[in-house]
């Protein structure tokens, strides 16, 4: 683990790997709860968990390195299930990366519990693992993906929650709402929420 | 209903509304936003004698005209201009009353880039977690406004300021923004470190609210590929693939892939929000503090 200062107020901490990440993201929550610190932002991410609004960076930063971090609890509640037709118009892409039939994708990805590791690009997107293959990006990206596209890059999983830009392999698409500010929680999606797809009949 | 409402007559390039933003909801992707010159926001709402938090009216370059539909105290801050009330000439940096169905207008910028336009009740547009910014990364909050836009105004809070000669910095003719480094300053070559904080830059017109854009030298990196996402900060100075500093302002994304090679203090960010295309730019070295 290593934390490094970004200005004078905010710490990025960087640890060996997502699972890591999300682990320490759990335990930086359940600190900041205990009024251990105080921090406006914690923002996991890829491989590290960014620490926004601290008083005293480099005071947290020293005694970072005494803390045990407890793996990530494989609790039984909490899972979100999204349902999902699985029709996606890069099916036959992820099919041959993966040396699979196309009807084979949908089974292997409903199989798979994910979790949300992290958010960004847009309110309510997450940034799902859990999936035990990857996909490249497609070469060239659609300038415009509509909302609720269930996507694959690199290792992971994403729902748009709204239309955008974008350049992940769509395998299906779900009617759930993704975001909504109205609602509490606005996202469907957060940081370290299980989540389940279920693949629904043919459209 | 019974509050006032504010009719905009001219948009003008870009003009939004603005409070103090939505910071702590980074870790669901929703950008911080708010006001870009926080000091002149709050100069004019103290004006009116607005609540700090209350919304204003953020312009870029040419300004706007509204007609409020009832007498109200408004206030012009931010980048100098001419105001004028149905065409006679007002006052730019104090409060000011504005007759129901008169026309107040924002003129073209003398310096500067953004203008803020404080309302007495202030602006009251439904808040979106808790604010009423429009975030033109994320499209949170209010649509930009646009001819014909009918405001809510909120109610007038407290009798106003008596503050009779406001400070107001001139926007810089030259930008100096002090830097702490990292937290990937690793991912370049020690020349382009030197490079970084020797070179002047200048303000790019590709600037917008998600990031003060530059050109200059080209940084190298010493470190190939792309960075696996991370947290980004408000004030970072991140390089993309074309190597020219991009410093980060309130509608900045809250995760990205490309280095930040080091963050700008935050007092020094409202300069940056009023620094026009072709201002010079000086990176200066500073060490942490904290």
């Amino acid at each position: 683990m290593r934390a490094l200062p970004v200005g004078d107020h905010a710490l990025l901490i960087e640890v060996a790997s997502g699972e890591e990440a999300q682990a320490l993201h759990a335990e930086l929550l359940r600190r900041r709860a205990t009024g251990e610190f105080t921090a406006t932002e914690i923002v996991p991410a890829a491989r590290t968990v960014l620490l926004d609004g601290l008083d005293a960076p480099s005071r947290l930063a020293g005694r970072l390195a005494s803390w045990e971090v407890p793996p990530v609890p494989a609790r039984a509640e909490d899972i979100v299930e999204i349902r999902v037709h699985y029709d996606g118009p890069d099916l036959a892409d992820v099919a041959a990366h993966w040396g699979v039939a196309e009807d084979e994708v949908a089974r292997i990805h409903a199989a798979a519990v994910f979790r949300v590791a992290f958010c960004g690009f847009a309110p309510g997107f997450g940034y799902l693992t859990g999936l035990p293959r990857e996909v490249p990006r497609r070469a060239t990206p659609r300038t415009a993906v509509p909302a609720g596209s269930v996507g694959l890059a690199g290792p992971y999983t994403g729902v748009y929650p709204r239309s955008s830009p974008g350049g992940w392999q769509l395998i299906g698409r779900t009617d759930a709402v993704l975001w909504d500010h109205t609602r509490d929680p606005a996202a469907l999606l957060r940081p370290g929420v299980r989540v389940r797809f279920i693949p629904m009949g043919a459209p | 209903m019974t509050d006032g409402a504010l009719v905009v007559v001219r948009a003008g390039a870009l003009t939004t509304v603005q409070d103090r933003g939505r910071p702590g909801h980074a870790h669901l992707g929703v950008p911080r936003s708010g006001v870009l010159d926080a000091p002149a926001a709050a100069l004019v709402n103290r004006l009116v004698g607005n609540h700090a938090d209350a919304a204003v009216l953020e312009t870029t370059l040419n300004g706007c005209s509204v007609r409020p539909r009832s007498t109200v105290t408004v206030a012009v801050g931010g980048a100098p201009c001419p105001v004028t009330v149905d065409g006679r000439p007002a006052a730019w940096g104090a409060a000011l009353r504005v007759p129901g169905g008169a026309l107040l207008d924002l003129g073209p910028v003398r310096s500067g880039v953004r203008g803020y336009l404080a309302v007495s009740g202030g602006v009251a547009v439904e808040p979106v977690l808790g604010s009423r910014s429009t975030d033109l990364l994320s499209g949170l909050g209010p649509a930009p406004l646009t001819d014909g836009t009918v405001l809510p105004l909120g109610p007038p809070a407290a009798p106003r300021a008596r503050v009779d000669v406001v400070p107001h910095p001139a926007p810089p003719a030259a930008l100096v923004l002090r830097v702490t480094r990292g937290p990937r300053d690793d991912w370049f070559t020690a020349a382009a470190l030197r490079t970084f904080t020797s070179h002047p830059y200048t303000v790019s017109a590709a600037s917008n609210r998600i990031g003060l854009r530059t050109e200059g030298p080209a940084l190298e990196r010493a470190v190939a590929g792309e960075l696996p996402s991370e947290g980004m900060v408000l004030g970072g100075v991140q390089v993309p693939p074309d190597g020219r500093p991009v410093v980060f302002l309130a509608d900045h994304p809250t995760t990205g892939g490309y280095p930040v090679i080091a963050v700008v203090h935050p007092a020094d960010l409202p300069a940056a929000a009023q620094a026009a295309p072709g201002t010079p730019v000086r990176f200066v070295a500073v060490r942490h503090q904290g």
